[in-house]
């Protein structure tokens, strides 16, 4: 049976049924493939994710050995067995269960793609203690210095976020200042030609902090008393 | 949740992360398209169009997958969207303007396998831009690929007339142009960033 | 419908290396260019990419010549889509449970494995009409190909713009890195170099072929 195009002729049902027999086949097929192997590497997936996270929390949250998940919302800090919505929050402990600090992720848009860090914060001295870069995609040897210079992760180590009197946000705002120049200790030294992927960082971490270390610091007992 | 503006976010995918020249999405049409300025036109305004539909699309069926919890099934919808969409424009093009459809030829269908239409819907979904975001990124990418298509278009015609040792005529010179394009437009790094 | 009768073709070590040298699909048939320029920032990520658009182009293929008979033409590219769509999901797990640093680093371009001209063009100009058998060893040598120029890409971005190879310095303190190789502009110009040589190779190869067409012509 040919076909110009000119006149149709008139559908061929055997041809419809024979169409519809294959996709469904072909989209049956497809999902118990996806499935399946979504279902076999679930477990494995979320174990890598676990380590993964437990690897950079330690790493911020200098001297914590064992760890528990919080949700921080606007209106307080809940266990993540309450469900609410909101950012979660890692609260580090030492072997005695004493808490060490606590760690939050932050994004920002950088140079190539975001920047996703976890920095960690320790609510005694109202500092950060530390950041790890968990995803970016800097230029190799100039913006991916944020995640290997020395130097600048030396301002991370006692960078301060102190919440200010009212309660809403913090009395300095974490700013980037040109290499060389920094002076105060809520003050981030950028690194010299990789001004826009520091500025990232001082961003993120000025955004996330405003509006957690006020959280943090009113509900600090129900991280404390946890563990 | 993304906190860029709409601005940014233009801007961004137009011309600092060229979907193009940086990212290396729509390497494939960049090849095969950039060689006369009328046609290199026509397949930047397609992809728009195309660009923004899935968009769109995918906006909606992200989340509807997110709802019923059924994500593993994002990439397989994505792509039938995009076949989908491609199918419209093609339809509508033959319909509407013939000379156009004729011009374009198998490119178009070949928009589909264009991984640039589904690097937007992919890259929108894992930044989780908003509706108005994904618009500003869709529209965007497709300007920015237009920009890169006609920038190429030209030099190659231009070249035309050039005596161009036979080994490196087509796509090795195709490819040289465009490391030096790319490299240009490494100096628009931070351009928009007041607006972020 | 008319159309010519299949020609089935025997597996011979052809059906292999057809893949890997005149029917490169990076070199020659210029396919799947994208990831052949965005993985390609270092070698291990190279090889990542090209052994998992292998499995999918194998996988894939397989599955459509094994059901040639049943796909009436009208929904083919739809089917042959679905299909690689499926297997490029499951391979996007796999290297999820793998490695997720591997997986971060490959970003968005396992997810568009599925938008490699390559894989369709097989299917639509291969599968679609030869055995189970020939499919699987012409998938093969596809993908040995494609992986061998992506390797070569990797390789030398890797060399030039960091040092090291798969991760192991090779050259001392003192090495300043050649940082373009590894950013997008790199990967064009090595690209641009490698369709050179093999462009300079072919062209060699016709040239002789020619000359001793000619030589037998005059004899």
């Amino acid at each position: 049976m040919s076909q110009n195009g000119i006149s149709q002729t008139p559908v061929n049902t055997a041809l419809t049924y024979s169409m519809l027999r294959t996709l469904g086949l072909v989209a049956t097929l497809s999902g118990l493939l996806v499935v399946l192997s979504y279902r076999i590497t679930l477990p494995i997936i979320e174990e890598n994710k676990r380590l993964a996270i437990e690897r950079a929390l330690f790493k911020v949250i200098p001297g914590a050995v064992s760890r528990q998940d919080f949700v921080l919302s606007d209106d307080g800090i809940h266990t993540d067995q309450q469900d609410v919505k909101g950012t979660t929050l890692y609260a580090g402990y030492d072997q005695t269960g004493r808490l060490k600090g606590v760690a939050l992720e932050a994004a920002a848009a950088g140079y190539q793609d975001v920047i996703r860090i976890l920095y960690g914060y320790d609510p005694y001295c109202q500092c950060i203690r530390g950041i790890d870069v968990l995803k970016m995609a800097e230029t190799p040897g100039i913006g991916d210095k944020i995640a290997k210079d020395d130097e600048f992760l030396n301002n991370f180590t006692a960078l301060e976020a102190r919440a200010d009197a009212s309660g809403s946000g913090l009395e300095h705002a974490i700013v980037p200042v040109k290499h060389g120049s920094k002076s105060e200790a809520w003050q981030i030294d950028s690194i010299s030609g990789a001004t826009i992927s520091s500025k990232a960082i001082a961003r993120m971490l000025n955004d996330s902090s405003q509006r957690v270390v006020p959280i943090i610091q009113q509900h600090l007992s129900v991280i404390e008393a946890a563990l | 949740m993304s906190a860029d503006s709409v601005t940014f976010i233009f801007l961004n995918a137009a011309i600092v992360n060229n979907f193009v020249l940086a990212m290396f999405l729509g390497i494939c049409p960049f090849l095969g398209v950039s060689a006369k300025r009328e046609t290199a036109w026509s397949m930047g305004l397609a992809v728009i169009f195309v660009m923004l539909v899935s968009s769109i699309c995918s906006y909606g069926i992200n989340w509807m997958l997110k709802l019923f919890e059924i994500e593993y099934l994002r990439l397989i919808c994505y792509i039938a969207v995009i076949a989908s969409a491609v199918q419209l424009v093609e339809m509508t093009m033959k319909k509407y303007s013939p000379a156009l459809f004729r011009a374009l030829g198998i490119f178009l269908p070949l928009i589909t396998t264009n991984c640039a239409i589904l690097g937007v819907a992919l890259f929108q979904t894992s930044r989780e831009y908003s509706f108005t975001q994904s618009i500003a990124f869709s529209l965007g990418a497709g300007v920015g690929f237009t920009i890169a298509l006609m920038l190429m278009a030209g030099l190659r015609q231009h070249l035309e007339l050039a005596k161009v040792p036979s080994v490196s005529q087509g796509a090795a010179l195709t490819m040289m142009l465009a490391g030096l394009l790319s490299l240009a437009f490494m100096g628009f790094a931070g351009l928009g960033a007041q607006y972020g | 419908m008319a159309t010519l009768p299949d020609r089935q073709e025997q597996v011979t070590l052809d059906t292999f290396l057809r893949g890997l040298w005149q029917e490169n699909p990076v070199f020659v048939m210029l396919l799947g260019m994208c990831p052949v320029l965005a993985v390609t920032n270092s070698a291990i990520n190279a090889l990542a990419m090209g052994l998992a658009s292998t499995f999918v182009l194998v996988a894939s293929n397989s599955l459509v010549s094994m059901l040639r008979h049943f796909i009436p033409k009208q929904v083919r590219i739809a089917t042959y889509i679905i299909i690689i769509a499926t297997f490029v999901t499951m391979v996007d797990y796999a290297i999820q449970a793998i490695s997720l640093d591997l997986y971060n680093a490959l970003g968005a371009f396992i997810q568009l494995i599925v938008v490699n001209c390559m894989i369709l063009g097989r299917a639509e100009a291969y599968a679609s009409k030869q055995p189970l058998g020939a499919t699987i060893i012409n998938g093969l040598g596809i993908g040995a190909g494609f992986t061998l120029a992506l390797l070569s890409l990797g390789a030398v971005r890797e060399i030039l713009g960091a040092g090291s190879l798969f991760g192991i310095m090779l050259f001392g303190e003192n090495f300043q890195p050649w940082v373009v190789m590894i950013l997008p502009p790199g990967g064009f110009f090595v690209l641009g170099a490698w369709l050179l040589i093999f462009a300079w190779f072919r062209q060699r190869q016709q040239q002789r072929l020619s000359d001793v067409g000619v030589a037998q012509h005059e004899r």
